[in-house]
């Protein structure tokens, strides 16, 4: 379940605290209709924006310093954004992009106090209207200031050789399961599918291999009428057949057929791989949809509906998140400690019950799982993902 | 294992198609028209205005007024008889109970009887009365009333009875309907991502009761099954709650569990130019399938909302797959809820600010050959599943012409490329054809089972 990152520019805004935020704590968010007037309460934080074709009023023009909410709503005719600018109009602390006319939508950022500007640039067009904006000294203490450019670059290098090393390693074990699969050694080729899949399921989410993900590994179900079904399901239905009715086993011809288009798509995944990197925002989206993946299809039992070795995927979904996360880790216990150190908890205690599930050099089948085994999954599944829902806000790039 | 999706930028297909969540959207721009109320009611409604509606639903305790209406509380209730079923162009009311009937017997003459008893019965309830003529409290003390009695005292708060004949009903060797029946009146092909329950799919039969008084609908059903022991016999139930779409000008744009705004661009009741082109079963040269000219399609499709997995999606991706704004319902290109999507403005990286694979772009009317559709779906919550998740989602109902131009090909399309649908698993799915309305005197279905 990849989501799509359009527009994630470089970012420089710190989390909101979740407390003051609970929901919204994005770097924007859209407007709630019959929000509290800002300027007009209790609360000097929440600042409103009104952009037209001709000015660019920021209600009111300072704020103690903290995070701050400025609500923008463009009143002009076209489409706009709204940028807020450090001291020397170089570095942008916050941003809201791609604002259609009449819409509104929240920008959260922590601001120390100092001097910013405030820009509008109706049409996207040119410098923009720019104001100055004020924050005072409020004696709230904020995140370090320092630049965090060193640790997004350590994440992003160490995550794309992560995905780089899974690739090599899913050629390697697919190679070896087809050498298997291909000679009619069906027990072997058996016992090598949940371990070759492994290296896939670690990073199936990242939205660079959507394309290759419907070739490689679509459920049956999700077929269009008359298309024809192509990667691992395909495969592994005709290894383990018997919860098929009137299966017909692919003769010699077609299991190669099925193979080498397999073969093809893990080679283009692993040429693409070799020269991808990814953004923090991207590395934090793939590592959450991990776990909506886990709760979704492999806690029901739904991915590997022919070989029931869903327990071992649910492990490879748990590997990538936790390699994404680590990589990902310094930056979010500069922005955010509480948040790493609930996802550090319920990391821990996901794999604490998965490891009870072992057996052998894997894992015990779906079927032989107790109900309450599966809600126990199920629950530390969700309790995982609902910190997890806050990363990539937590790991913007500054 | 992941729920298909278009790859990134790829243009959305152009051929026509179908329909699920948000539906397609409106051509007209400009906000919602004021309608006579009169007009949005239909005549025999006499002065019921839709304030009324509203007041007569806060006497029974509800707090779903939208104004302060000082409005006297004039019970609601809309005709039975006339040229077109009730609840299909009726502004939909708040709470739903469908029900799918098997026919157990094999005698054409014995089901054409209980159209007839139905027929009186969903008259009498409409209006208000007792199911059958003695009453619940009333008639030889030895023998059960002929009303089961919830509804004593309650106004029908709108009560809508709409039958339907599944494709089953016209199969060979059951009762000779097989020339009967309209090429269209077919089961749904698969699509992508179905995980259907057949015991919550199909049926011979279907009633859909429609009020404001979940145990005004409750009440129709149970009485109509009970009328049909031993001819019928219960297939599937689906309660609803939170209309999801409104079809009259004058309503409130509803929500629905994902917290969007539903139905904006629906088929509404005063659209008649709409309502002939997209609804009702046009003429035909063919006079043994003439039953249905006047008619419509029901296609129901039980679609379960992975909500926890959608609470956890910021915001960005909500309104990025939803194509509108949470908030207002707004096309993400700009204006307000009934402003017209611009698919070709983009925004700082030359991306559409409407995505490609947003639920608005693939099922607005523009992007398939104008198709629309009435949609008068409901919440549901039924309970959880085992692993703790809320067994919810949308009942989506549409009425259309044609399934096979006004709902398949949007469908197939949806379930490969909308943003939204890897948040939905559908889990059942029916089709039947709903027969015009009759006159006083006549049953529905009469021109087949006469």
């Amino acid at each position: 379940m990849p989501v799509r990152l359009t527009g994630y520019g470089l970012l420089v805004v710190v989390p909101a605290s979740l407390l003051l935020m609970p929901l919204t704590a994005g770097c924007t968010g859209s407007s709630r209709s019959g929000a509290a007037t800002p300027g007009s309460g209790t609360d000097s934080r929440h600042l409103t924006v009104r952009a037209t074709d001709a000015a660019c009023t920021v209600t009111p023009d300072s704020a103690p310093s903290g995070s701050l909410r400025f609500t923008v709503t463009n009143a002009s005719s076209s489409v706009t954004e709204f940028l807020l600018l450090d001291q020397d109009q170089l570095r942008i602390v916050g941003k809201v992009e791609d604002l259609g006319p009449g819409l509104a939508r929240d920008l959260v950022v922590t601001a120390a106090p100092g001097a910013y500007f405030s820009v509008c640039k109706p049409g996207l067009a040119g410098v923009g209207i720019r104001a100055p904006f004020s924050v005072s000294d409020s004696g709230t203490s904020l995140a370090p200031a320092a630049s965090n450019a060193d640790l997004v670059n350590a994440a992003t290098t160490s995550y794309a050789a992560y995905v780089e090393r899974q690739t090599d390693q899913l050629m390697a074990g697919t190679a070896e399961f087809m050498a298997a699969y291909l000679a009619g050694r069906d027990d072997q080729a058996r016992a090598l599918y949940p371990k070759a899949r492994t290296h896939w399921e670690r990073i199936e989410t990242l939205e660079r291999f959507a394309d290759l993900d419907a070739r490689m590994d679509l459920p049956e179900a999700e077929l269009a009428h008359g298309e024809l079904w192509t990667g691992w399901h395909r495969l592994e239905k005709d290894l383990w057949p018997a919860r098929a009715r009137g299966y017909q086993r692919l003769s010699k011809t077609d299991r190669r057929l099925y193979a080498e288009d397999l073969a093809e798509a893990t080679e283009q995944l692993q040429t693409r791989a070799r020269t991808t990197r990814y953004t923090t925002a991207q590395i934090a989206n793939a590592t959450k949809e991990l776990m909506e993946e886990a709760a979704t299809a492999k806690v029901t039992g739904r991915a590997e509906y022919w070989s029931r070795t869903d327990l071992w995927d649910l492990q490879a979904n748990l590997d990538g998140a936790r390699a994404g996360y680590e990589a990902l880790r310094p930056l979010v216990r500069r922005q955010d400690p509480n948040l790493a150190a609930a996802i550090d908890t319920k990391m821990a205690a996901l794999q604490k019950l998965l490891d009870r599930q072992r057996k052998g050099d894997g894992f015990a089948s779906y079927d032989s799982v107790s109900e309450d085994g599966l809600r126990q999954l199920s629950d530390a599944v969700n309790g995982l993902s609902e910190p997890l829902s806050q990363l990539t806000a937590a790991s913007r790039e500054g | 294992m992941r729920r298909r999706l278009a790859p990134a930028g790829q243009p959305p297909p152009t051929t026509a198609d179908s329909a699920a969540l948000l539906k397609p959207d409106r051509e007209s721009g400009g906000t919602a028209r004021a309608v006579s109320r009169r007009g949005l009611l239909g005549a025999g409604v006499g002065a019921a205005s839709l304030g009324a509606a509203f007041a007569g639903g806060m006497g029974l305790g509800r707090s779903n007024t939208t104004s302060g209406t000082e409005a006297p509380p004039v019970p609601l209730q809309y005709p039975f008889y006339g040229e077109h079923q009730a609840g299909i162009s009726t502004p939909a009311q708040d709470r739903l109970h469908f029900a799918a009937f098997d026919v157990t017997t094999s005698s054409k003459a014995e089901l054409g009887a209980l159209l007839k008893n139905w027929t009186s019965a969903a008259a009498r309830l409409t209006q208000g009365l007792p199911a059958g003529v003695v009453g619940p409290t009333s008639g030889d003390y030895d023998a059960p009333p002929d009303d089961t009695g919830e509804a004593i005292g309650l106004p029908p708060a709108g009560l809508t009875l709409t039958f339907g004949f599944g494709p089953s009903l016209f199969e060979a060797d059951r009762f000779g309907l097989e020339s009967r029946r309209p090429a269209s009146l077919q089961q749904l092909p698969h699509f992508p991502g179905d995980l259907l329950d057949p015991r919550r799919s199909g049926g011979d039969l279907c009633v859909q009761a429609c009020s404001d008084d979940p145990q005004i609908a409750m009440h129709a059903v149970r009485n109509l099954a009970r009328i049909g022991f031993g001819t019928v016999s219960l297939r599937w139930t689906q309660f609803g709650f939170g209309r999801t779409s409104s079809t009259a000008s004058g309503q409130v744009t509803p929500r629905n569990l994902f917290g969007l705004k539903d139905g904006t661009a629906n088929i509404k009741s005063d659209e008649p130019t709409y309502l002939n082109d997209h609804v009702w079963v046009k003429r035909t040269p063919d006079p043994a399938k003439a039953w249905l000219v006047g008619g419509s399609y029901l296609v129901a499709r039980r679609i379960n909302m992975n909500i926890e997995t959608w609470d956890r999606q910021s915001l960005r991706e909500q309104e990025r797959v939803t194509g509108r704004s949470k908030a207002e319902g707004a096309p993400m290109s700009g204006g307000t809820e009934f402003s017209e999507p611009d698919f070709n403005l983009t925004g700082r990286s030359g991306e559409p600010l409407i995505a490609d694979d947003s639920h608005v772009r693939l099922a607005h009317p523009d992007q398939n050959s104008g198709i629309r559709m009435l949609r008068r779906g409901y919440n549901f919550v039924d309970g959880n599943d085992p692993l703790g998740r809320l067994d919810a989602g949308l009942f989506f109902i549409t009425f259309v012409t044609d399934p096979v131009t006004h709902f398949i090909p949007m469908q197939a399309r949806l379930s490969q490329h909308d943003g939204l649908h890897k948040y939905l698993q559908h889990t059942a799915s029916a089709v039947f054809a709903v027969p015009p309305g009759v006159a006083e005197g006549e049953f529905v279905g009469q021109a087949l089972f006469a």
